[in-house]
């Protein structure tokens, strides 16, 4: 069975002006289903919003890419922006961080919806302003709102309205960059599940990217961390909770509180390479806690764990990745 | 020091707003001494109001129409020890942040009394005000924005210490910048001394700023949410280092925070503010697993948990915190709460020891039904 979405060998560089190339995706491979939700996760500088952007055919100009990304079966990679194009938005649509700055403050809203109906032959004039408000009505916002204002939205109604926007041509993939991460917790709540109802009512196969790692827990099936601009573990949620295979993704748990977990939290130490010079042996060495000689010389390739689980550790077989086995998980409830 | 009492049983809001200004007696009698041992806990909050104006449209003006106030904080009364650290958690526009502004004097206070060491602070004057300023410091929660980017580190650390005439000579100031950026975890110190900000990570920015704040030799450090700009693999470093500040220098640490599972894991106290009241205070622990107020009990249910399995229950409020301009009558909380009877709407509860639990505990909540 072919995914609704399948990322093959993306590679991205940056080619900034007086400075060395930034290679700041590095083959990253993953596939999509329909109705599934997908996690992205990874500090800042991990790469996963240029590859989201790469997925959209929305990066700068100074970006050259390489790899597959297949809608479909066709490669929308093929042919640069003439080939991206006709999928942006009908296909595959996104929703920008940053709730308060993606909508055009001097638009209303309903409009800003109905724009790209237009465009792309879904919808025109009325009939795309009346599409507008039962878009905003699915997302949970009164359809009459259309005729305000981004400003007279609170923050969680501009997040709401930007989900409405990318539903617009009624696409089947729905990108979400940090989606939540300037919300607050009970605003952040009802986002996160407005998302994972619009992928149980409307099949839509969301690929939420955040460096949140609970939030990627509790809405997602299946999600890859990313380091360095490579995936460093991918599977279901439940085994890069229970049974992770990378130390990083390991340490990166360890590293977030839990409201009833006991453990300690303890920090990653050291900081992601630069990703302007070529990196020998695995990416992140330095900061492991089990390296061995292999690690300095050798680049690990992703190794198949279990079905669906792959990590990219010379050591990922090995009981000692998995650590001490209860991070922080708290026995006493 | 859990044998003193954590947290002050507050007096009616409206009653605090009456006899506002006042100075307390204590501001009279004893000049402003940082460091008299008194006896008093390090800061004391009692009934603190903090209005402000909102701007009256011209027609608005001439019809003379009253002028209406932002309620953000509305009589607030807690008190936090040496070595303790207390959470304030709320969403964003409970007053959280207008408590803190309102401690360092940032912000005038419109009632109510902020005691730093026994020594009432709320509406002195700048001139007595200032010595004291340095045994309150402030971090910031954005050290990508709170540091000068054309200062070095060392000029940055070495800031403070000049606004307060500390150190007589450059030379004399080197050993304490060098001191409080290894107190801040940047060791050894000399490698940060000649950088930039720009040359650092935010983890690394975020110790700065902190450095900045110890080397007045603050007892009290006030905390905007000090890791939420941070990478999650450093926001333990950085917290670990608040930690061990209040455990082993003693001083006071009040940080603000959204993150019920940050605030569950290093705070002693938590309080729980919304629309500009404390709606549940207590110890960390009871806060998180008792809790009695049904707003605390929603934040605690929408937390996303690490653990995939742990099948959350989330009880998502609807709608956002009302207007603090037009608070609802009764128990703010009324309009979004899931259990709310008549008497909530017309009745304002009070803070007290909810039946659920002992009164030992220093466990309160603003809740009827608890």
């Amino acid at each position: 069975m072919t995914s609704l979405l399948e990322v093959e060998d993306l590679h991205v560089w940056f080619e900034p002006p007086h400075a060395a190339p930034v290679h700041a995706v590095q083959g990253v491979s993953f596939g999509l289903n329909a109705g599934e939700r997908f996690g992205l996760v990874g500090e800042s500088g991990c790469g996963k919003t240029t590859t989201i952007l790469a997925l959209m055919g929305l990066l700068p100009p100074n970006a050259s890419l390489a790899g597959e990304v297949r809608i479909g079966g066709t490669n929308i990679l093929a042919g640069g922006e003439d080939s991206v194009r006709p999928f942006r938005w009908k296909d595959i649509a996104m929703v920008f961080q940053g709730a308060m700055n993606a909508l055009n403050p001097v638009k209303k809203v309903g409009w800003q919806i109905a724009e790209p109906m237009a465009f792309h032959g879904v919808a025109e004039g009325k009939a795309a302003l009346k599409r507008a408000g039962e878009l905003l009505e699915l997302v949970g916002i009164p359809a009459r709102s259309a005729s305000r204002y981004p400003h007279e939205f609170s923050g969680g109604m501009r997040q709401r309205a930007s989900i409405a926007m990318a539903l617009a041509c009624e696409p089947k993939i729905l990108l979400a960059d940090e989606p939540t991460t300037a919300l607050d917790v009970m605003v952040q709540a009802q986002i996160l599940e407005l998302l994972t109802s619009l992928s149980d009512q409307l099949g839509l196969a969301v690929l939420l990217v955040t460096h949140d790692l609970p939030v990627v827990a509790q809405v997602c099936n299946r999600a890859a961390v990313m380091y360095a601009g490579e995936i460093a573990e991918t599977g279901p949620m439940e085994e890069l909770y229970h049974n992770p295979r990378h130390p990083y993704t390991r340490m990166l748990f360890a590293a977030t509180p839990d409201l009833y977990g006991e453990g300690a939290v303890a920090s990653i130490p050291g900081a992601p390479p630069r990703l302007d010079a070529e990196i020998t042996g695995c990416a992140f060495r330095p900061r492991c806690d089990i390296p061995i000689d292999r690690c300095e010389t050798d680049h690990p390739a992703l190794l198949q764990i279990g079905i669906d689980h792959r990590a990219a550790c010379h050591r990922a077989t090995e009981r000692a990745v998995a650590g001490p086995p209860p991070i922080g998980k708290d026995t006493a409830r | 020091m859990s044998d003193t009492h954590a947290f002050v049983p507050p007096g009616a809001g409206a009653a605090a707003a009456a006899d506002a200004a006042a100075p307390g007696p204590a501001a009279a009698e004893s000049p402003a001494h940082p460091d008299a041992a008194t006896g008093a806990p390090l800061l004391e909050v009692t009934d603190l109001v903090t209005h402000y104006p909102v701007r009256r449209t011209l027609t608005a003006a001439a019809a003379r129409r009253p002028r209406s106030w932002v309620h953000a904080v509305d009589g607030i009364s807690f008190s936090l020890n040496k070595g303790e650290m207390m959470a304030l958690v709320g969403e964003s526009g409970c007053g959280k942040t207008s408590t803190v502004q309102t401690i360092l004097g940032m912000v005038r206070a419109t009632g109510g009394a902020i005691r730093l060491n026994g020594t009432d602070i709320a509406g002195l004057p700048d001139r007595q005000m200032r010595p004291l300023r340095r045994t309150v410091q402030m971090i910031y929660q954005d050290p990508y924005e709170s540091l000068d980017p054309r200062f070095r580190v060392r000029q940055t650390v070495e800031e403070p210490m000049l606004v307060h005439g500390i150190g007589g000579s450059r030379r004399d100031r080197e050993p304490l910048i060098v001191r409080a950026l290894e107190q801040a975890g940047l060791r050894p110190a000399e490698m940060y001394l000649d950088r930039f900000p720009h040359e650092l990570s935010g983890g690394q920015r975020q110790r700065v700023a902190i450095a900045t704040a110890l080397v007045l030799g603050p007892q009290l450090l006030l905390a905007d949410e000090p890791v939420s700009m941070l990478d999650v693999s450093v926001r333990a470093g950085v917290l670990s280092l608040l930690d061990s500040l209040r455990r082993d220098a003693d001083m006071g640490i009040l940080m603000i925070t959204h993150d019920l599972s940050t605030a569950a894991h290093f705070a002693d106290t938590i309080a729980v503010m919304y629309l500009g009241r404390i709606v549940e205070c207590g110890s960390a622990a009871e806060i998180v697993r008792n809790p009695q107020h049904p707003y605390t009990k929603a934040l605690l249910s929408v937390v996303p948990k690490r653990d995939p399995r742990e099948a959350a229950a989330p009880q998502i409020l609807t709608g956002e915190t009302p207007d603090p301009v037009d608070v609802p009558r009764g128990c703010r909380f009324h309009p979004r709460c899931p259990v709310a009877v008549d008497q909530c709407r017309t009745v304002d509860p009070a803070l007290r020891v909810p039946a659920a639990v002992g009164a030992s505990t220093g466990h309160q909540a603003a809740c009827h039904l608890a």
